[in-house]
């Protein structure tokens, strides 16, 4: 029997303001415990909510970045429910008016063994405004648990999707789409181990040709990409052989345990509370204007795909190319600040793509630790445009720029790579050559292709790589067909 | 001066003693503190004194006035209801669960008493959460009406109520989520007045009904409200549902006569339901109207009869959602002993509320339930809307309305204790106006056996300067808003 799995994703990305959602303290991580905890945070009694602008501005933001619809009016509305790290005992979200509706994202599935890569549409459902809760703290006190309210009250945009992903790749391509996205438009910091990103991924599988959904359970919480794919491994496993011994599935919410792999539930359907939902009170409707949007449309970024596209039509990049620049915001940056500083943009983007990224994934560095600037790529890439140095003699100064030895120039000149363009020079080297190498040269003349290489080869090696490899293939074959 | 004159005197006549430096703030804080200490042991109108901080206040005020920087509320003392945070004062809102509250902030209505140089009396009495009509449901005990110590104040601002009534205060504050500040007016027999919900911060307020609630000025006249509310209103960026309107002077209109003024009599005012001595007491405060130049024009709202049973859904709605929070995790009261958190909740809120306060909770939880939430919660929105609509049509045709502020006066203590309906019924006249949004005022306008009775006076949105004006007019030609019980005082103090 074929099953076929269903996935949707909820993503809490936390959004870069300086303050609350709903007051005036700072959202800054890693403080001491309860040290932006203001009196709001703590729900003293009288408190009231005051709607940070500059949250709302994010959500126009995403709602714009996935041409989605923008509620002219939403609302807040508190979720009721009892918990230590919940001050008020209800959220303050949103529920049946959103701020962001229906839009979507294209995501770049990667080729998994003999399946091509492909890209596909996720739909999103909706994207709605929040406040965080604190967190629980256990084993600080002796004996009891302690509350840190630091992170209530915390901005999230909540995203949701559609059930739109038929497998681990696809959910997982649209996770780091959506990361990317976040940052690129500049919402969220991304940091997935401060929890700055969470994904919760809801997962059903049913028979193949079915179009009935299947019970879901929620894996809540997953911290790192490599999580989501094991968890939404195992957890379509034990479904599929869950249903296939006879068992059936309940909703459920579970956790995945890194260590072992696996999923376990949480909390079952049966215990879950009735949140008891209704428009806060304390908060106007929440009115967005087409001026308002008109007006952070303006502050946006140029989008990925525009991007992409515009990257294509004006530097003649393959759309394969376009696509790997545009995967980051700092990446596309990076790779527009070299062109900008006089690099031709197909070697541009090679060796953005290639030296640069190969560096830095081996030393696990983010790009903006790179110690070889855009501007310093320029001029390396500009060296070998005005044929002052080979590419592999590039390969040596990339490297020793890489190690903080100086500038392009001053590496060349220090390391004696300055290649060799005279005529003259590389005539009467090659002219050793042929005399030494006689035997080679019947061969080629013998009708052997294979001897050329070798001669040119030879030649370089005589000139310590230094000549122009164009101009000693160029002054070799005139002299072996003179 | 005698120190009953002087405790009887209005804010504007203090106001000018104190900057003629006739008297001080001290002094004339002091009398109100000898008074409070003579009577507050028998009335409870105070559930907070503190002599110590007061006097610094008034210490602080003297300097000002001395400096010349005062104010027309500088020196003078107010009694601020408990529902009010006052920084480093004990505040309960009435209830056990909050007894052991130190306030470490200042609502935004402390904060501009305070810039006004006023003098914090104290924390006055109320229902607990402002939940009730008679002040019976305090953890603090009940408070006696000055005029019949067998008799309830009213409430849920009770406290002040009292407070005013019996001169242990030169004005009050109150809150009024569904009568809190009319209903003890008219039974203590006092001028209280209402606002437009969002012409005064909610900020440090604590928080019954959200959407209903709204504090306002408890004093002995029109003018002495049309004081306190130029102290007590204004834009408050950390209450979103605030105004953001231009600072008004609300004694502008006082002195205006009331030629032409049309006053709409709702006919669902004075049906079943009435008691006919309140009927007679406003039928003659209307008659007086008729002499200062008014029109009478009949006027109704249909929905009159609907605003208790929606009120009894919404407020508890949001009650029982603004109370989660005292849950004994970070301040209030935590049970002793026990097992577990569920249990920690359970047992906290069951000891720290009382039974009046549980039962609106239970009552909100239920309508805000799947299942309930369109046959209740959605339906009595709907009909909020039917309420204030009636509202709109009624005041096409007249400039106020005007009616009884309860139907009846004050009742015996222990009398609706135990009929929770018949309590609710208190607020039939005062409700509509809290869920439309409109400010409504009581205004003494005479006595049935020797009980005072009020006069409702509703007015458009931001019409509280035009609402003064009309008591205020009503006040130069009666004296009914001067009249006070006659409380038997020890003869040093008296």
């Amino acid at each position: 029997m074929e099953w076929e799995v269903v996935i949707g994703l909820e993503t809490h990305t936390q959004l870069q303001t300086n303050t609350k959602i709903f007051s005036g303290a700072s959202v800054k991580y890693g403080a001491e415990p309860n040290t932006q905890a203001c009196e709001v945070s703590i729900a003293l009694p009288g408190v009231l909510p005051v709607l940070n602008k500059e949250a709302v501005n994010c959500a126009i933001k995403f709602g714009l970045a996935i041409n989605a619809e923008i509620a002219p009016r939403s609302v807040f509305a508190r979720k009721n429910y009892f918990y230590p790290d919940l001050p008020k005992g209800y959220q303050i979200s949103q529920f049946e008016l959103p701020v962001v509706g229906k839009g979507a994202v294209t995501i770049q599935v990667p080729a998994v063994g003999k399946n091509a890569a492909y890209e596909k549409v996720v739909n999103i459902t909706r994207a709605h405004l929040e406040e965080d809760a604190g967190k629980s703290v256990h084993g600080a006190v002796e004996g009891m648990s302690g509350i840190d309210l630091n992170r209530a009250g915390t901005p999230l945009l909540e995203i949701v999707t559609e059930p739109d992903m038929r497998s681990a790749a696809e959910a997982v391509a649209y996770a780091k789409k959506l990361h990317e996205l976040v940052q690129w438009i500049g919402i969220c910091d991304g940091n997935m181990q401060e929890g700055s990103f969470r994904c919760d991924v809801n997962v059903s599988v049913r028979k193949k040709g079915s179009d009935k959904l299947g019970t879901r359970r929620e894996i809540k919480n997953l911290n790192s990409f490599k999580f989501m794919t094991q968890a939404i491994e195992y957890e379509t496993r034990w479904q599929i052989e869950t249903l296939e011994d006879g068992g059936t599935i309940h909703q459920a919410t579970v956790l995945f345990n890194p260590d072992t792999g696996e999923t376990r539930a949480m909390r079952s359907k049966e215990e879950a509370n009735d949140y008891r939902y209704f428009p806060d009170p304390d908060l106007l409707p929440l009115e967005i204007t087409e001026a308002d949007k008109a007006r952070i449309h303006a502050q946006m970024p140029e989008l990925p795909e525009a991007m992409k596209a515009r990257f294509e039509a004006q530097f003649g990049l393959t759309g394969y190319d376009a696509a790997s620049l545009t995967a980051s915001r700092e990446l596309a940056n990076y790779f527009v600040a070299t062109v900008d500083k006089g690099a031709e943009a197909k070697p541009a983007a090679n060796w953005v793509m290639g030296a640069i990224s190969a560096k830095l994934n081996a030393e696990e560095k983010p790009l903006e630790d790179s110690p070889v600037s855009a501007e310093q790529l320029a001029s390396l890439l500009k060296r070998i445009a005005d044929n002052t140095i080979s590419n592999n003699a590039a390969k040596q100064v990339f490297e020793a720029m890489w190690n903080g030895e100086g500038e392009v120039d001053a590496i060349i000149e220090a390391k004696g790579l300055k290649q060799v363009s005279d005529t003259g020079a590389i005539e009467a080297i090659i002219d050793e050559v042929l005399v030494a190498n006689a035997a080679m040269v019947e061969e080629f003349k013998a009708g052997k292709e294979k001897a050329f290489n070798a001669l040119v080869g030879q030649a370089m090696k005589a000139s310590k790589g230094k000549a122009n490899p164009a101009q000693v293939n160029e002054l070799l074959k005139k002299k072996l067909t003179a | 001066m005698s120190n009953t004159s002087l405790t009887n005197s209005s804010l504007f006549q203090l106001s000018q003693m104190l900057a003629n430096k006739a008297i001080s703030s001290v002094e004339l804080t002091q009398a109100f503190l000898n008074r409070i200490d003579a009577l507050n042991p028998s009335i409870n109108a105070y559930i907070a004194l503190d002599k110590d901080k007061t006097l610094a206040q008034a210490k602080a005020a003297d300097a000002r006035i001395a400096a010349g920087s005062a104010e027309p509320l500088t020196g003078i003392p107010v009694a601020q209801k408990d529902i009010f945070c006052a920084k480093d004062w004990q505040t309960t809102c009435g209830s056990k669960m909050l007894a052991n509250f130190i306030a470490p902030y200042d609502a935004h209505v402390i904060t501009l008493f305070n810039a006004a140089g006023a003098v914090n009396l104290g924390k006055t009495n109320m229902d607990e959460f402002a939940m009730g009509s008679s002040n019976e449901t305090s953890y603090f005990g009940g408070v006696k009406n000055p005029w019949d110590f067998d008799r309830v104040p009213g409430g849920s601002s009770g406290g002040s109520a009292a407070a005013v009534a019996a001169r242990l205060c030169a004005a009050a504050t109150g809150t009024d989520t569904g009568g809190s500040i009319r209903q003890p007016a008219s039974l203590c027999g006092f001028t209280g007045l209402k606002p437009t919900y969002g012409v005064v911060s909610r900020y440090g307020m604590i928080a019954f009904a959200s959407s209903l609630d709204q504090a306002g000025p408890m004093a002995k006249s029109a003018e002495d409200c049309a004081l306190m509310m130029n102290v007590m209103a204004g834009f408050d960026e950390r209450d979103s549902t605030s105004l953001n309107r231009a600072k008004e002077d609300y004694t502008r209109e006082l002195a205006k006569p009331l030629h032409g003024l049309k006053i709409g009599l709702p006919k669902e005012y004075f049906a079943e339901g009435l008691d006919a001595s309140v009927a007679t007491v406003i039928e003659a405060a209307i008659a007086e109207y008729k002499k200062l130049g008014a029109e009478i024009v009949e006027i109704s709202l249909p929905n009159t009869g609907l605003s208790i049973p929606v009120y009894y859904v919404l407020a508890p709605a949001e009650a029982s959602s603004n109370l989660s929070r005292y849950d004994g995790v970070r301040y209030g009261h935590r049970a002793a002993e026990y097992t577990d958190l569920m249990d920690m909740y359970n047992k906290s809120r069951a000891e720290g509320f009382g039974a009046e306060v549980k039962r609106r909770i239970l009552i909100g939880t239920y309508v805000l339930s799947a299942g309930y939430y369109d046959a209740y919660y959605l339906k009595a929105q709907q009909i909020r809307r039917l309420i204030a609509q009636d509202f709109v049509e009624a005041f096409k045709q007249c400039d106020v309305i005007m009616g009884p502020a309860a139907p009846s006066t004050a009742f015996k203590a222990g009398e609706k204790v135990d009929d929770p309906v018949a309590m609710y019924l208190q607020d039939i006249y005062t409700i509509s106006t809290n869920l439309a949004g409109l400010p409504g005022m009581s205004v003494p306008a005479g006595f049935s056996n020797g009980l005072p009775v009020g006069l409702q006076i509703i007015g458009n949105y931001f019409d509280e300067a035009r609402m003064l004006n009309v008591a205020h007019q009503y006040q130069q030609v009666t004296d009914w808003h001067t009249q006070m019980p006659d409380l038997t005082m020890p003869k040093d103090i008296a």
